[in-house]
């Protein structure tokens, strides 16, 4: 019992020194173990009175217990340690870059049809679409447009035969629509159109969303606003001035052009779009009664708004498809 | 249209400056395109005189000249040629400044000439900006003021409008038009031109008749006699003309070509002596041919309208005249002719000889029915101050059969408010289309409006709201927004939205592309050689000119521009409609198409350099596809000329095939000069956006059974035959086939191919049992054996 202290001692500076588990595991056989030497000590309980029996035990199994805390206290400690080495020995660069395919985009023009879509759509229009190569009757004579008729040579039509001709515009769409449905009408035509001319400011393939709505009460201030609404929702400002100078399309009246203020054009004002209410003869050709019901119809050239939104400065970039123009609308 | 704003407020003249000027015309429609001073900045230039001129004694090409300025003599060296003695010219003195292009000015001083010095200089009409070149000094009029500032003398502060006018507004194509709208705009009054009529001195005349009277229906025709062509056209004609872009030629021209500009009526003078007989005017016949003005000879069409005489043609209808009968200086006699030409026989017929004029561009649009008689009798009264002469009647012919008719047209008030959102005094109304000539008669309704007959662009009560809100000013006008009765939208959910596979080829790397519907022809015939394209008549270049019947003719197009630019991997899909000719029918068809080529994986640290291969895009679109829920697709070997007959697969929904895909073919390759193998793809857009919708079926809790099995078979076998033959044989609790290896070489015979691939059995209401499975893998193996030749590895 003497060196029982001793013995403790002895195993808790063991217990310090000991460098990793296996050596651990040595002392708590070498001390605890059923031949250990404070296991031992036990032993020789017998030989002591009943008196100082329970006394002695209680020490030993104290001095066991103080043993066997060191032990597991050392053991985690290692355990811990050994962890973080192995974590530090799995770090990698973070920054490096992930792998596998970055990802694409959309076609700017896609981009902001997409978002001019959108904004009709919440207001109740559908999208109706149509065929590009079109007839002289969809493209001309149902928006009063007659043969001969001098804004014809305004239109710088493509031609295939006497018959087919690239669309110029996608109001033949509109046309359609009306033929085969009745009013009301909310309806808006994205789509590519033609015209034969090129030059910086010019492609002779450009993308339109038209805008169509016929009802029974439809004004030109309605036109106005939905215009204004719009324009200033795409560029996200709220106090754009807009406005609206007379002009001359054959398929509406009254018409107008509609410009809004823009501090690096020389006028100060830049030309965005057309529109006006549908002329009656438009909607007699189209089968709707134009004492009963009115409306207005406006048209956007696409590219134009990516243009300004996004200050692409040549018109003639967007149908390159070069992927180093492309990935700056990513 | 050009116009002096000087001219304009000879007619009319509102208080406005020359900027409010041009804002309240734009905001009326009639958009401004330009404003220019009529000069260039410059100052200190006044009317000089020649006084005497003599040869430089050391330059055959320069003159020493004394030129005063009213109270002074200076000796002046000039290199112009038609400096003369008692010329009165521009005579920039010493200190004055003429303009030069950066604006700085340029200050003229004491110079020497070879030798002789010069103190000052005599300017040219370009010097002083008023023109892009000049020969000679600038002449001025024999009774110009010396010594008075140049400006002054030719009212130089002024500016030059030009407005871009629509081609409903024929009725602005002339002063008195323009001065008429701004009357209106403003509310004031326009001081009316006195034109008398002057009668007639001599009885000459031509007799007219009129073969054609549908197209032409009114001719005036009038001889003046003895007229002096070398007289000089006054100087504030020659500037109006010039200031409204139109050079001065000789004084017949001049006034033919004030009167257009003034009135908006086209005319024109013959010689009378090259006249043969009568006028006719009639349809040009076969053949006929007709040398212009301009110099060109042109052969006639028959819907052409002409201004014959007995022997030939001598003017094509309000377009041009002919080089032969025009005024010359030998000539004495003309006969002045006025016409109305209805505007649907003069559309489009300048354009057929390449020809635009501004008799033809007038025309075209309509000239007023009722201005002839005024314009005759204003050119012949300036023809004969100018120049003399006798002037014959008037002679008038006209077929009142095909004469236009004023339109009467309906106002209501209650229409004026209904479209546009505002109600206006009656009175306003009134005064606005009184002011711009309309003759307005109050009823129960609204009011009955009389047309006049220069506004062919109004017929319906549309087209006088129009002018209603025009007048008013289109941004004094109401804004609202529509209101209607909202119906929620039907958004099936089995339909895939465009947008959603668009995104989806995004998220896989691929750049949207947008290219040509037309393409160049030798490539799309390489591309899809079976197929005749349609072909445009009138395309912009050769190399777009047809339409295209895939997108692929684009797409490598944009892949090659790119693999040029040191891409080294390119991805594009694109979607829009391409053009089938089939049984004389044009399809039209929405497509989805796409390419890759080039590295899998961008170039980077990790080192995966593999090249993209057929398999790469097969399982991009399989994923595409599957996002339209419960529809399968089928894969199987497929033809098509563009693509390599070994590595190109058609795809099919049921029956029906909707796309290709495959490797471009090697030879096509080398013909585009592409050195990276392009994969593509194209598949029918209204066919891959219709999905199932969802329907539950119960998980299974029974444990799966699997078991892996490897085949030898023929290479050609197509691992298609092989699933196939599996599913067959696999009893009905076959969940999953799956290959997981594809083997050639040591062990496996020449020509030959090992498959490995693992089954997969679970049936929802209990465990199968090993007996079940093995008679199954047995029948597969059966099977395999007897109709592929395959073998079980063991």
């Amino acid at each position: 019992m003497e060196n029982l202290q001793h013995l403790v001692t002895e195993a808790l500076a063991k217990v310090e020194q000991a460098q990793d588990v296996q050596l651990l595991d040595q002392v708590r056989v070498d001390y605890l173990g059923k031949k250990g030497a404070i296991t031992a000590l036990l032993k020789t309980l017998g030989k002591l009175s009943n008196e100082e029996r329970p006394a002695a035990g209680a020490k030993i199994n104290e001095a066991k217990q103080k043993v066997e805390d060191a032990i597991r206290a050392k053991k985690a400690n290692l355990e811990n340690a050994a962890l973080a080495e192995k974590l530090k020995s799995e770090s990698i660069d973070v920054t490096l870059p992930g792998r596998g395919q970055k990802s694409g985009g959309l076609h700017p023009v896609t981009r902001t049809l997409q978002r001019i879509e959108n904004f009709f759509k919440h207001a109740g229009y559908n999208v109706a679409v149509g065929p590009e190569v079109e007839d002289n009757f969809h493209n001309f004579d149902a928006l009063n447009i007659p043969a001969h008729h001098p804004a014809r040579a305004m239109h710088d039509t493509f031609y295939f035969d006497a018959q087919q001709l690239l669309r110029t515009h996608t109001s033949p769409v509109q046309i359609r629509t009306m033929e085969a449905q009745n009013p009301p009408i909310r309806i808006i035509c994205p789509g590519r159109v033609y015209r034969c001319d090129s030059d910086q400011t010019h492609t002779p393939m450009f993308h339109q969303v038209e805008g169509l709505l016929v009802d029974k009460k439809v004004s030109f201030a309605d036109l106005k606003g939905t215009v204004e609404q719009f324009l200033r929702t795409f560029f996200e400002d709220e106090n754009l001035s807009v406005r609206f100078r007379p002009s001359y399309f054959p398929f509406t009246e009254p018409s107008a052009e509609f410009d809004i203020q823009w501090a690096s054009s020389k006028t100060g004002w830049l030309e965005v779009g057309g529109c006006g209410m549908v002329h009656p003869n438009v909607l007699q050709a189209s089968g709707v009664d134009p004492e009963q019901y009115m409306g207005f119809a406006f048209g956007l050239g696409v590219e134009r708004l990516a243009m300004l939104r996004y200050g692409v400065n040549d018109l003639r970039l967007f149908f390159e498809n070069d992927v180093k123009f492309l990935e700056q609308f990513n | 249209m050009k116009f002096s704003e000087s001219w304009l407020r000879e007619w009319v003249s509102p208080n406005l400056t020359t900027q409010e000027l041009e804002a309240q015309v734009t905001m009326a429609g009639l958009e401004v395109d330009a404003v220019d001073p009529v000069a260039a900045e410059f100052s200190g230039i006044v009317v000089g005189q020649v006084v005497t001129r003599e040869q430089h004694p050391d330059a055959d090409k320069l003159s020493l000249c004394q030129v005063t300025d009213g109270t002074e003599n200076f000796q002046i060296v000039c290199g112009a040629a038609n400096v003369r003695e008692g010329l009165k010219i521009p005579f920039a003195k010493i200190g004055a400044v003429l303009p030069t292009p950066d604006g700085k000015g340029f200050k003229i001083k004491k110079a020497k000439l070879r030798g002789v010095e010069s103190f000052g200089m005599l300017c040219a009409e370009s010097e002083m900006g008023m023109a892009e070149s000049s020969d000679g000094l600038m002449e001025l009029a024999a009774d110009a003021p010396v010594g008075q500032d140049i400006r002054e003398y030719l009212n130089l502060e002024d500016t030059i409008i030009e407005v871009d006018l629509t081609p409903n507004r024929a009725d602005c194509l002339s002063v008195k038009g323009l001065a008429r709208e701004v009357g209106t705009l403003n509310n004031i009054d326009v001081k009316p031109l006195n034109i008398e009529t002057m009668a007639a001195q001599i009885d000459d005349g031509v007799a007219v008749t009129l073969s054609a009277s549908d197209a032409c229906p009114k001719y005036l025709g009038r001889v003046v006699k003895g007229v002096n062509v070398s007289a000089a056209t006054p100087l504030w004609m020659i500037e109006k003309l010039r200031r409204s872009g139109i050079r001065s030629i000789d004084p017949i021209v001049d006034v033919t070509n004030y009167v257009l500009l003034e009135l908006g009526q086209p005319m024109h003078a013959f010689d009378l002596a090259k006249l043969d007989g009568g006028i006719n005017v009639r349809y040009a016949t076969e053949k006929e041919k007709l040398a212009l003005l301009d110099g060109q000879e042109v052969e006639l069409n028959t819907d052409t309208l002409v201004i014959a005489d007995a022997s030939k043609p001598l003017a094509i209808a309000g377009v041009m005249g002919g080089e032969h009968s025009g005024v010359t200086t030998e000539t004495q006699d003309i006969f002045l002719e006025v016409a109305y030409f209805n505007p649907v026989s003069i559309a489009g017929k300048a354009r057929n000889y390449g020809l635009h004029t501004d008799s033809s561009h007038r025309f075209e649009r309509g000239v007023d029915y009722r201005l002839q008689n005024d314009a005759i009798e204003r050119a012949t009264q300036l023809i004969v101050e100018i120049c003399g002469g006798q002037v014959g009647p008037v002679v008038v012919s006209q077929d009142d059969t095909h004469m236009p008719t004023e339109a009467t047209v309906e106002l209501r008030a209650q229409r004026i408010i209904d479209v546009l959102a505002l109600e206006l005094p009656a009175s306003d109304i009134e005064t606005m289309l009184t002011r711009l000539g309309m003759q307005v008669t109050a009823n129960d309704t609204g009011w009955t409006v009389n047309v006049p007959s220069y506004r062919f662009d109004i017929s319906i009560e549309a087209d006088l709201i129009e002018e209603i809100a025009r007048i008013h000013g289109y941004n004094n006008l109401p804004v609202s927004t529509p209101m209607a009765a909202l119906d929620l939208q039907s958004e099936p959910e089995v339909e895939t939205p465009i947008n959603t596979l668009k995104q989806y080829w995004v998220s896989r790397g691929y750049q949207e592309a947008i290219t040509y519907s037309f393409v160049d022809p030798k490539v799309q015939k390489l591309v899809d050689p079976e197929i005749d394209g349609l072909t445009l008549a009138n395309p912009i270049s050769a190399d777009m000119s047809v339409m295209r019947s895939t997108l692929w003719v684009g797409l490598i197009k944009a892949a090659e521009h790119n693999l040029k630019r040191q891409q080294d991997t390119v991805r594009l899909f694109e979607t829009g409609l391409r053009f089938v000719p089939k049984d004389g029918e044009l399809i039209q068809e929405p497509m989805m198409s796409g390419l890759i080529c080039g590295s899998r994986i961008a170039k980077g640290w990790t080192n995966d350099s593999e090249k993209v291969d057929f398999y790469d895009l097969k399982g991009d679109i399989e994923a595409m596809l599957a996002v339209n829920g419960g529809v399968t697709y089928r894969f199987e070997a497929g033809e098509h000329p563009a693509l390599h007959p070994g590595q190109c697969a058609a795809i099919y929904q049921g029956d029906k095939q909707v796309g290709l895909m495959g490797a471009l073919h090697p030879v096509l390759q080398k013909q585009l000069g592409i050195k990276t193998p392009l994969f593509v793809f194209e598949l029918l857009l209204d066919d891959i956006t219709q999905g199932q919708l969802p329907e539950f079926g119960s998980v299974s809790k029974f444990p799966e059974v699997s078991r892996d099995l490897a085949f030898v078979l023929e290479e050609t076998t197509q691992w298609s035959q092989v699933e196939q033959a599996i599913r067959n044989k696999a009893g009905n609790c076959l969940k999953n086939v799956t290959l997981f290896d594809v083997y050639r070489g040591q062990g496996i015979e020449n020509g030959r191919k090992s498959l490995a691939l693992g089954l997969t059995w679970q049936d929802p209401s209990r465990t199968l049992n090993d007996e079940e499975i093995t008679s199954w893998v047995d029948a597969i193996v059966t099977e395999l054996a007897e109709g592929l030749g395959a073998q079980l590895r063991g």
